[in-house]
C-alpha cells in the first residue's frame, strides 16, 4: 500500500493535471493505438476528436486504468498524474480510479435511489462528513437538484436519460475527484440535453479539469480550450489510432497544421 | 386464391407465398397450439384426479388433518403436521446451505475469477448433478454422507446438546444427512438461475462501480447482487420448490419417523416421503388420505413456483426498463 498512498500526496506540476506518453497500446495482440502524447491541462477542457476506431476512448480510458478491465491490454509508455506514474508495479488501479472520476457514453445510474447513487462514492472512501450536504452539492453542480429534491428516494432508473446522465455526473463529481474523464458523454442524449450537459462541462471546468471524448466536432468546437485530433491507420492492414495533432481548439480548426485534420475539419472523412 | 399486390409495368420478381408455405404456417401454429392446451389440460386433469381421490378424506376430517400429528391406519385418524413440518423444514435448510453455496458459486463463475474456458467446464460439471438419479444420491447419502458427518454430530450433541439443532444424538439417517443431500440437489438450480441474473446486469452497471474505484469485492457486494438481486430471489424459490417436492433421496435419507423436532440428527419425514414409503401397502382409507397429503405438498409447491417465475418476470421487466 506504500505506492497507493503515494497518490494522496500529489506533488505540484505546472499546467498539466495528466501527462500521457502512449508509445503502443495492445489489446491481445492487436496494436490498437501508437504514439500519443498528450498533456491534460489543469482547469481546462481537453477534447478528443477523431473518426470511429482512431482511439480516443481508448486513450481517455487508459488515463484512469479503466482499461485494465480489458483482457489482454497493455500499455507502453507512462502516464503521469501530478507527478507519479499510475502504471507503476505497485499502484492499484483503484485507487487511481478513486481520483480520476469517469462519465460514460450510456447514462449508467445504478438501480437504486438517487440519493445513493450520489453517495455511493462517498460511502466507498468511507467519507465521514455530511452526506446530505455533499449530495446536494453534487446534484447542484450538476444541474439536477431543483428536478429531483423532491424525490431523492425514487430509483435513479426512474429519471429521463438526460437526467440520468446528469445524475451520473453528479456521482463522478461527489467525491470531487481532481480530473473528470467524459467518454461521449452525450452520444445517447438528444439535441436539448446535450446542450445542459454541454454548459454544465463549462461550469465544472472551474474546479475540475476535464478530459472529453466527442464523436462531435462541433461540441469540441463549443466547449473544447485544447482539441487533441486522432485519426487512424488502416493502410497496413490493421486498425492502428494515434494522435495527429493537439493544439488549441481555435488553432485545430481553423488552421490546422497536419492535412490529415485538415481533411477531417473539412468533412472529407469522418 | 391467395392475396397477390398488382403493380402496373413491374418488372419485380416479388410475388405471394406460396399455398403450400401458407398451410405449413397454419399447421406450425395450430401443432404449437395444441401442445400448449395439452399442457394446461394435463395439469388440470392431474388436479382434478387427485383432488377426486381425496375428496372422501377431505370430507371425514377436514383441515383437522393439517393439525393432527398422527397417522394411525389402524384407527383410521391421520395426520401430516409432521411431514408438513419435515417438508418445510428441510427444504428451509437445504435452500440456507445450497443456496448460499449455489450464489457463490454464481459469483465465482461469472465474474472473471476463472479463465472463461475453465468456467463453462465448472458451469456443466454442476448443471450434470442435476442430471444424477434421485436414489443414487440416496445411497451415496447412507454409505458416504452418514458415516462421514457422524463424528461431527456425535461430538456436537455431547458438546452442545443444549442448542435445539443439536439436541439427540445421530442415530443413523436423520434431518442433517437429507439436508446435506438435499442441499447439493437444489445446487445446480440455484447456481444456474443466479449465473444467469448476474449475467443480465448490464456491463455499463459494472463499469460505472468500477469507475468510481470501487474494489472488486465492493462491486459484487453493493451493485452487481444488489442489481440481481431479483433474479437470485426467484432462483432460491426455484431451488427451495425443488427441495419440496424432493422424493427418493429423502425417502432413503431421512428416517421417516412421525415427530416434529428441531434437531437436526433425530430423524424426521417428510409428504414426499410419506407418499413413497406408504402407498403400496396402502389400503382404500388411507390411499384417499395419502391423495390428500398429495394435494397439499401439490399446492405448496405450486404456490412456490409461482411465486419464483412471477419474482423472475417482475425483474426482467425491470431490468429491460434499466
Amino acid at each position: 500500500m506504500t505506492n497507493a498512498s503515494v497518490l494522496e500526496k500529489p506533488t505540484a506540476t505546472a499546467g498539466a493535471a495528466i501527462d500521457c506518453n502512449i508509445d503502443k497500446i495492445y489489446y491481445g495482440k492487436f496494436l490498437a493505438v501508437r504514439d500519443s502524447n498528450i498533456a491534460i491541462e489543469k482547469g481546462k477542457i481537453t477534447g478528443f476528436i477523431g473518426p470511429s476506431g482512431c482511439g480516443k476512448s481508448t486513450v481517455l480510458r487508459s488515463l484512469n486504468r479503466m482499461n485494465d478491465l480489458i483482457k489482454g491490454f497493455k500499455l507502453e509508455g507512462n502516464v503521469h498524474f501530478h507527478g507519479q506514474e499510475i502504471y507503476d508495479k505497485g499502484v492499484d488501479p483503484v485507487v487511481v480510479r478513486r481520483h480520476i472520476g469517469m462519465v460514460f457514453q450510456q447514462p449508467n445510474p445504478f438501480s437504486m435511489s438517487i440519493f445513493d447513487n450520489v453517495a455511493f462514492g462517498l460511502k466507498l472512501n468511507r467519507f465521514k462528513g455530511d452526506v446530505e450536504e455533499r449530495v446536494q452539492h453534487a446534484l447542484t453542480r450538476a444541474a439536477l437538484w431543483d428536478e429531483v429534491k423532491d424525490k431523492l428516494k425514487a430509483s435513479g432508473l426512474s429519471l429521463s436519460g438526460g437526467q440520468q446522465q446528469r445524475l451520473c455526473i453528479a456521482r463522478a463529481v461527489a467525491t470531487q475527484p481532481s480530473v473528470l474523464l467524459m467518454d461521449e458523454p452525450c452520444s445517447a442524449l438528444d439535441p436539448i440535453a446535450t446542450r445542459r450537459v454541454e454548459e454544465l462541462m463549462l461550469e465544472l471546468k472551474n474546479d475540475y479539469t476535464i478530459a472529453l471524448v466527442t464523436h462531435n466536432m462541433q461540441q469540441a468546437r463549443r466547449v473544447a480550450d485544447i482539441t487533441a485530433f486522432f485519426s487512424v491507420d488502416i493502410s497496413q492492414g490493421g486498425r492502428t489510432g494515434h494522435l495527429v495533432e493537439v493544439g488549441p481548439t481555435d488553432q485545430i480548426f481553423d488552421a490546422p497544421q497536419e492535412k490529415l485534420t485538415k481533411q477531417y475539419i473539412g468533412g472529407e472523412f469522418s | 386464391m391467395a392475396f397477390q399486390l398488382v403493380l402496373p409495368d413491374s418488372k419485380s420478381v416479388s410475388q405471394a407465398p406460396s399455398p403450400l408455405a401458407y398451410a405449413v404456417d397454419r399447421t406450425f401454429f395450430y401443432a404449437a397450439a395444441a401442445g400448449a392446451l395439452a399442457i394446461i389440460l394435463l395439469v388440470i386433469y392431474i388436479l382434478w384426479e387427485i383432488g377426486g381421490q381425496a375428496l372422501p378424506a377431505i370430507g371425514r376430517s377436514g383441515a383437522s388433518v393439517l393439525v393432527n400429528t398422527q397417522w394411525d391406519v389402524q384407527n383410521s385418524s391421520f395426520g401430516i403436521l409432521p411431514q408438513i413440518w419435515g417438508t418445510l423444514y428441510s427444504s428451509l435448510m437445504a435452500l440456507l446451505i445450497g443456496g448460499f453455496i449455489g450464489v457463490s458459486i454464481a459469483i465465482f463463475l461469472t465474474q472473471d475469477f476463472l479463465p472463461h474456458s475453465l468456467a463453462t467446464v465448472f458451469r456443466t460439471l454442476i448443471e450434470m448433478l442435476a442430471a444424477i438419479p434421485s436414489v443414487v444420491f440416496g445411497l451415496w447419502g447412507i454409505f458416504v454422507v452418514i458415516p462421514f458427518v457422524r463424528p461431527a454430530a456425535d461430538w456436537l450433541h455431547d458438546a452442545a446438546g443444549f442448542i435445539p439443532f443439536f439436541s439427540t444424538s445421530l442415530s443413523g439417517p436423520g434431518m442433517l444427512p437429507a439436508v446435506i443431500v438435499l442441499s447439493i440437489m437444489i445446487l445446480p438450480t440455484v447456481a444456474a438461475i443466479s449465473q444467469d441474473a448476474i449475467g443480465l446486469v448490464p456491463y455499463k452497471i459494472k463499469e460505472a462501480a468500477y469507475g468510481l474505484g470501487a474494489t472488486r469485492w465492493e462491486a459484487i457486494l453493493k451493485v452487481i447482487l444488489p442489481t440481481a438481486s431479483g433474479g437470485i430471489s426467484s432462483a432460491l424459490v426455484l431451488g427451495f420448490g425443488r427441495a419440496l417436492g424432493e422424493t427418493m433421496a429423502l425417502a432413503m435419507l431421512i428416517g421417516n419417523a412421525n415427530q416434529i423436532s428441531l434437531s437436526l440428527f433425530s430423524p424426521a419425514t417428510t409428504l414426499a416421503a410419506l407418499l413413497a414409503s406408504n402407498f403400496p401397502e396402502a389400503g382404500a382409507i388411507e390411499r384417499q388420505a395419502l391423495m390428500y397429503a398429495a394435494l397439499v405438498l401439490l399446492a405448496i409447491t405450486l404456490v412456490v413456483n409461482v411465486a419464483g417465475t412471477l419474482i423472475l418476470l417482475w425483474t426482467s421487466r425491470k431490468m429491460a426498463k434499466a
